[in-house]
């Protein structure tokens, strides 16, 4: 007898995906694609230069609101939620008591006492959880809306035009990192200028009964089965861009044993805000310095570093690479890792040990990629 | 469909074989590129390096991850594809052709003959996608 396989959760696109070729994979629980007949680097090149699309509906939602809502969120998580004004979204984490990771997400704020969290797929329940058990005396009406909402990402350059080709809402006046409340082919959405790719674009929230529409219309509009058309994108995309735009991904770059500072997510985190779960232990870290520090690294020999290899300075361990993966569209090796703070520093030569084979690199400046403004 | 080309011999790991005499060229299947994806690096052995059938030889390399390839027979490396360094791609775009991998001078041809037909390996790469 064999266990069976236990069920993986779907989004709304599962069978589109299915239909479109989508190679489907086991995704932290989820049934995702992981690329689709274009192959990944297509469709990390046409996002860099044209348009890709992104199902990203396995992300968690969860709605805080009441008079203390902020107070709420501040208390639990490390950047400053009461400086967001109507409208606008900030980047942000879950931490722990000793200031390491318990998810990184995005907050929202639709209005004074009503706020929207994004979460990460995998986490979701266990940022539930989290923020169940650390309810404290605030006045808050928490709801996980996950399974309510469908989640798409346009991104890429022509992201805008495809866009507006489906709202009256005038997208260029939405600011990076804000938001409107607006409607896609007629359909209510929140409409965000947000993503994981280095690119402009949209991340548009909807509900997940209208996800086949919007999807359809997208790809509609945006001359998909063309050459310069927008192309659907798998999750093996979205991890290369996210890596040239040297964006932490939770469970790799971040989790429950680094911390903030060492992730280089000081930018988020605001110990003088007030108190929030965390912040002793990372005001002290500050003060005492970290020891060790996320470093971004080129492969300069020939090979591909990988995710949980070690990184090596004069035969000796000195840390792991947290992503490593070839940049389809800076074509080199590149990846993301942790050092002591002493070699932490751009143009430090390292060794990667590659299967065994001990591999050249450098650390560089991070990010690997950024676009032109 | 994956192309599973009717002269050739096939391992279950997915290589196909081509014998020319005691020459065998080694390669892997379509249905392998396709599964793969993107071919960014492939690593071979240097002429003259010896393996035994089932024997790594060494490894290529998608976006996503990185897959050993096997000999299907024993004996001594003639010839590595030199191209598929700059142009790796080959693997995917021409996997029996262009996308060769490396030429054995076979020590026991027998073991050819232990090796799928072609309609064996389809019926195989059939019941592992079910």
């Amino acid at each position: 007898m064999t266990a069976l396989a236990p069920e993986l959760k779907v989004t709304p696109l599962n069978q589109i995906h299915r239909k479109m070729g989508g190679r489907m994979v086991d995704f932290g629980g989820w049934d995702m694609p992981v690329q689709y007949p274009a192959g990944t680097i297509t469709e990390h090149l046409r996002t860099r230069m044209r348009a890709g699309l992104f199902d990203v509906s396995h992300m968690g939602e969860i709605n805080v609101s009441g008079t203390q809502a902020i107070q709420f969120i501040n208390r639990l998580t490390s950047n400053d939620a009461s400086k967001l004004i109507d409208g606008q979204a900030q980047y942000s984490a879950l931490t722990t008591p000793q200031g390491t990771v318990i998810d990184d997400l995005l907050v929202y704020r639709f209005g004074p006492e009503q706020f929207m969290l994004v979460v990460n797929a995998g986490t979701t329940e266990k940022d539930w959880d989290w923020i169940i058990a650390h309810r404290g005396d605030e006045e808050v009406e928490l709801k996980n809306v996950s399974s309510e909402y469908c989640q798409l990402a346009l991104q890429g350059p022509e992201a805008l035009n495809i866009l507006q080709q489906l709202t009256s809402t005038l997208l260029s006046e939405i600011k990076y990192y804000y938001f409107t409340e607006g409607q896609i082919d007629g359909i209510d959405a929140i409409i965000s200028r947000t993503g994981y790719t280095g690119e402009d674009g949209f991340e548009v929230y909807a509900a997940a009964g209208k996800a086949e529409q919007i999807w359809n219309r997208i790809l509609e509009v945006g001359s998909y089965g063309t050459d310069e058309g927008v192309l659907p994108c798998g999750l093996a995309a979205r991890n290369t861009l996210r890596l040239e735009a040297a964006m932490a991904l939770y469970g790799h770059e971040i989790d429950e044993t680094t911390t903030l500072l060492e992730a280089n997510l000081g930018w988020i985190t605001k110990l003088s805000k007030g108190d929030f779960i965390g912040r002793e232990a990372l005001a002290k870290q500050k003060e005492e310095g970290i020891t060790r520090r996320l470093v971004s690294f080129e492969v300069t020999d020939r090979g591909i570093a990988r995710d949980g290899q070690d990184i090596m300075i004069d035969g000796e361990r000195v840390g792991v690479v947290t992503s490593g993966s070839p940049a389809p569209y800076l074509k080199k090796n590149i990846g993301m890792g942790y050092v002591p703070i002493e070699f932490a520093k751009e143009g430090q030569q390292i060794q990667i040990d590659i299967r065994g084979k001990l591999t050249g690199a450098q650390i560089v400046k991070s990010p690997f990629y950024k676009r032109e403004k | 469909m994956a192309n599973v080309p009717e002269d050739l011999h096939y391992s279950k790991d997915h290589e196909w074989v081509r014998v020319d005499g005691d020459v065998a060229t080694v390669g892997i299947t379509d249905y392998a590129q396709n599964s793969l994806g993107d071919v960014v690096y492939v690593e071979l052995p240097k002429p003259g390096e010896t393996f035994t059938a089932n024997e790594s030889f060494g490894s290529v390399e998608s976006v996503k991850a990185v897959s050993e390839v096997f000999s299907p027979v024993s004996g001594a490396v003639a010839e590595s594809n030199d191209a598929l360094g700059d142009a790796p791609e080959k693997v995917n775009t021409d996997p029996y052709g262009d996308g060769w991998m490396i030429r054995i001078k076979m020590s026991n041809s027998g073991e050819v003959d232990s090796l799928l037909t072609a309609a064996e390996y389809e019926d195989f790469t059939k019941a592992e996608t079910e």
